[in-house]
């Protein structure tokens, strides 16, 4: 079995009453990139701010390199690329202040790398952060989160607001790093497509808890969107094993189902129900299933 | 190479690449003996996860449409004309299994859709000014 990067085990986190992790396990393998998906306020910021220790676990526990990332920052945060939304950048340095100023943090900062990836993206040294656009601000953060070469790439919502330019940089920036050996990616996104495109694994989350948490191609080949029309009106949506969600009415109803193909027909034909389209779904279907409610 | 992947597909991205170099050797387009991209360059263009590129070569090394050697790079397996026949066979069959699940799944008997099939092969010479391949 690969290293694990990281590894959570049983964590709970409160605000006031509400649990805004309730109860979350996972392991992320070395060289691998994890998806994290969810809506917005379903824990993914949380459990970041966990990973990176900014937050102590009030249950359960988080290993970062096998580390406590609060009793033990400076051994964590020293191999964690970071780059959230907001880009947290001092916006009244200059961009070669800023490469300056990053690179005193980190033994690994590659100064070649760096200056590769500043003429790629096209940023000018005596530019202030501050006078940049926010896609030009958004590649200078990634500049900073990449050229140390860090083992865990760690990208939180790092597309939010940026035009599809800039957020091909980003992909490119994840493919690249993982495609040096030993490196792993963890970044949450709300834009499943892009998680679709780059992720091996893809972790959702609601409510605070995971509904999901599987190989993407594994996810791929289970998930059904099946059109389906019955020979009576249902009144409620019927009772399929393996539906996720149904939408519809009267004779016509839409299910996301997952499981085994061979047993849905006669499943369907059980019901009186006869199936006209059956069609493999994006991350996008079935996370709009697990959130919109209507769970069975 | 000239592949389309759509991430929203409901075809795994591995699987999308398996079957669209199938289709490539299958139809010709690329001949034995040629070199793929690498494993890195693909998922550069793509920009796609390098072990899902991993993955499809080796789902295509399984299925013996190519072959890798470390070091070297991976290459278009040799076929002769009734491997490659057999080729584009089973990347027909794929094709026809989903139509058979299909019609099932919307009640159209088979002698239907075999007179349908027959309907738009025909519909298909008559457009393309084309006579029924012999043999």
């Amino acid at each position: 079995m690969a290293e694990l990067i990281l590894e959570v085990k049983n964590l709970v986190r409160t605000f006031g009453r509400r649990r805004a992790i309730d109860d979350i396990s996972f392991t992320l393998e070395r060289g691998s990139v994890l998806g994290l998906v969810g809506q917005n306020g379903a824990g993914k910021t949380t459990l970041i701010k966990h990973i990176l220790g900014l937050l102590r676990a009030e249950n359960g526990s988080v290993r970062v390199f096998g580390l406590d990332p609060v009793a033990d920052p400076p051994g964590v945060l020293s191999r964690i690329g970071y780059l959230s939304e907001e880009g947290d950048l001092p916006l009244w340095m200059k961009v070669e202040e800023l490469v300056r100023y990053s690179a005193a943090f980190y033994p690994g900062w590659d100064p070649k790398y760096a200056e590769e990836l500043q003429k790629q993206f096209g940023l000018s040294s005596d530019s202030k952060l501050g006078a940049l656009s926010k896609g030009q601000r958004a590649r200078a953060g990634l500049l900073c989160a990449l050229a140390f070469k860090p083992e865990l790439l760690l990208l939180d919502e790092p597309s939010s607001g940026l035009d599809p330019v800039v957020r091909r940089d980003i992909l490119s920036a994840v493919i690249r790093t993982i495609a040096d050996e030993g490196r792993t990616v963890l970044f949450s996104s709300h834009l499943l497509a892009e998680v679709e495109q780059v992720s091996d694994r893809v972790i959702m989350i609601d409510g605070g808890r995971i509904v999901l948490n599987d190989d993407l191609s594994n996810i791929k080949e289970a998930y059904f969107r099946i059109d389906i029309r019955f020979e009576a009106n249902q009144e409620v949506p019927p009772t399929l094993p393996g539906s996720i969600h149904w939408e519809g009415k009267g004779k016509d109803w839409t299910v996301i189902w997952a499981g085994d193909q061979s047993a849905l027909t006669s499943a369907v034909c059980a019901l009186k129900g006869r199936i006209l389209t059956n069609r493999g779904v994006s991350l996008d279907e079935i996370f709009v299933a697990y959130a919109g409610g209507c769970t069975q | 190479m000239r592949l389309f992947i759509s991430p929203t597909d409901g075809v795994p991205i591995y699987m999308q690449i398996v079957q669209q170099v199938r289709r490539l050797v299958a139809s010709g387009e690329l001949e034995s003996g040629e070199e793929l991209p690498s494993i890195r360059s693909l998922a550069d263009t793509l920009v796609i996860n390098p072990n899902t590129v991993a993955r499809a070569y080796r789902d295509l090394e399984a299925a013996g449409i190519v072959t890798s050697s470390r070091g070297l790079g991976t290459f278009v397996a040799a076929t002769d004309q009734s491997t490659a026949h057999g080729e584009r066979r089973s990347v027909l069959k794929e094709r026809l299994n989903a139509l058979v699940v299909e019609s099932h799944q919307m009640g159209i008997p088979l002698a239907e859709v075999q007179e349908m099939l027959n309907e738009s092969y025909a519909a298909f010479l008559a457009a393309q000014d084309l006579e029924v391949p012999r043999g």
